[in-house]
């Protein structure tokens, strides 16, 4: 096995363990914890793939910001893990079948794409992920919407302030 | 062995650079706390503290070692877990920025060239604002573990603060971005050095803007509404004790030496002294010169820090978030739109 085998598997590992204690923990606080180390293994698993900006960018915006405001809000909310009722056995089997069907769902459709069959992934030496060429593919092929919504962010963002200014 | 096909002369390079630069923000972080009672007492006109040492040097030892001595109490409705994860992520947080923080040109040392810069990542400055937000968590977990209703609100408002400060602090860094090209570093100091002038030329009110938020980032005054005693009792830190309470509080000094390295390299030319040849020397000596350039900017950066924190009283909180909103923002937003008119006349 070579170094990047190794940190492959680690963080896989790492990644489906947190993620299953997102779903295993009582306390909606420790979900959200656990979440953001998911994140922070897929931003490892970017890194492998050589796409910096990528990984940074998750971090910033998903582990950063938007985990930030879950927090916040589960936190206000008060939360207590004995106060949460317990479901009926029904709901949970029921629960079971739907995820099941979609992990099903899922798979059938990765085995099904041709685009990806006999293509191997770049690990480590792929430049795309890089800034400089990601820019030219966004500012080239795919100017007209990276501009549409990145005016559409800004002028998010200026709402929030006129609406802060009444 | 394939596994073990590392070059390891550059991972123990490495390792090496990581324990002297942490250790060197430990200390200066110490000695940063006894520059701010002194600072304090000048602006006071009182002598500060004088005791421990000669002209009170060994005064922050003996701070550390009463934090380290105090007894610990963890309390019994605290969630004990997170309890004691919240200061350790508030210390690693503060401490992880210096890894893209260029501290000198390179160096050799037996026969090796050695960058003094521990990664020279092209996306250096998106990892200094990861890192930053990942401080927030910090506080917030210590604040929500303590079980108290007072920490649990200031540490909201240090979120609150910190989310609203850092979009200003993008948009200032945006404006000088399209001055750069880059978003390295290492690349926008070496472009300092080779240009005319430095960066605060071309882009001063970034550069306020940037110092302000940089302020709300550490949480200092007039922005330490986290820590606000007669509102909040103590803080978030309110349960914490014994050395926890001073992971806290060192993390803030960490923050500020790091913000103010960040400063100094983004906006004052990094290592760069002015008017002075680094060609002309050997270069073992001109890195030298360049990471004491580097202190004095960061020196001088704190000492501005401290200025304000004993001449400026804090904001309320509604007016934290009018300036961080409704100035802060709308100025940014201005500065970037009038950098990028200048660039396109200049085309």
């Amino acid at each position: 096995m070579s170094t990047l085998e190794i940190l492959f598997f680690a963080l896989s590992a790492f990644a489906l363990v947190s993620a299953i204690m997102v779903l295993v923990s009582k306390n909606p606080i420790h979900s959200v914890l656990w979440l953001i180390l998911v994140f922070f293994a897929i931003s490892g698993h970017y890194v492998l793939l050589n796409a910096q900006f990528l990984a940074i960018v998750n971090i910033i915006v998903y582990a950063g910001a938007i985990m930030v405001l879950f927090l916040f809000v589960i936190m206000l909310m008060n939360v207590k893990e004995d106060k949460e009722p317990q479901k009926k056995l029904w709901v949970k089997l029921v629960g079971v079948v739907a995820g099941g069907s979609f992990l099903l769902l899922l798979v059938a459709l990765v085995k099904q794409t041709t685009q990806i069959e006999g293509k191997q992934v770049l690990l480590k030496d792929g430049v795309i992920g890089l800034i400089h060429p990601l820019g030219q593919v966004l500012f080239n092929d795919f100017v007209v919407p990276f501009e549409i919504s990145s005016v559409l962010f800004l002028s998010a963002m200026v709402g929030a302030v006129i609406i802060g200014k009444k | 062995m394939t596994i073990l096909a590392l070059d390891w002369g550059f991972i123990i390079e490495k390792l090496i650079m990581i324990a002297i630069i942490v250790l060197a923000s430990l200390g200066i972080a110490l000695y940063t706390t006894f520059g701010e009672r002194k600072v304090a007492a000048i602006l006071q006109d009182r002598p500060g503290p004088s005791r421990a040492g000669p002209f009170g040097l060994l005064q922050p030892l003996a701070d550390g070692l009463k934090l380290i001595m105090k007894e610990e109490i963890i309390p019994n409705a605290a969630n004990k877990w997170l309890f004691i994860l919240g200061p350790g992520l508030a210390m690693t947080a503060s401490l992880m920025t210096c890894a893209v923080i260029p501290w000198g040109s390179a160096v050799d040392v037996f026969g090796r060239h050695v960058e003094l810069q521990i990664a020279d990542v092209n996306i250096g400055i998106l990892y200094v604002f990861a890192v930053v937000s990942m401080g927030v968590y910090g506080i917030m977990i210590g604040g929500w573990a303590s079980n108290n209703k007072f920490s649990l609100m200031s540490a909201l408002r240090a979120a609150s603060q910190a989310i609203s400060y850092e979009l200003a602090m993008g948009l200032a860094l945006i404006a000088l971005l399209m001055t750069t090209g880059s978003l390295s570093l290492k690349t926008i100091v070496e472009q300092q050095i080779q240009g005319n002038w430095w960066n605060i030329v071309y882009q001063p009110l970034g550069f306020v803007i940037f110092f302000i938020c940089a302020l709300a980032e550490c949480n200092r005054t007039p922005f330490d509404l986290p820590e606000a005693e007669n509102e909040l009792n103590f803080g978030y830190h309110q349960e914490y004790s014994s050395m926890k309470l001073g992971f806290y509080l060192f993390a803030e000094y960490i923050n500020m030496i790091m913000s103010s390295a960040i400063m100094a390299s983004m906006y004052f030319g990094g290592y760069d002294l002015p008017f002075f040849n680094e060609a002309s020397v050997a270069p073992n000596i001109a890195a030298l010169i360049g990471v004491g350039t580097l202190l004095i900017k960061i020196v001088l950066f704190i000492f501005l820090f401290m200025w304000i924190r004993w001449t400026i009283p804090r904001f309320r909180y509604d007016q934290l978030m009018n300036l961080g909103w409704k100035t802060m923002i709308p100025l940014a937003l201005f500065n970037m739109l009038l950098t990028g008119a200048i660039l396109l006349a200049k085309l």
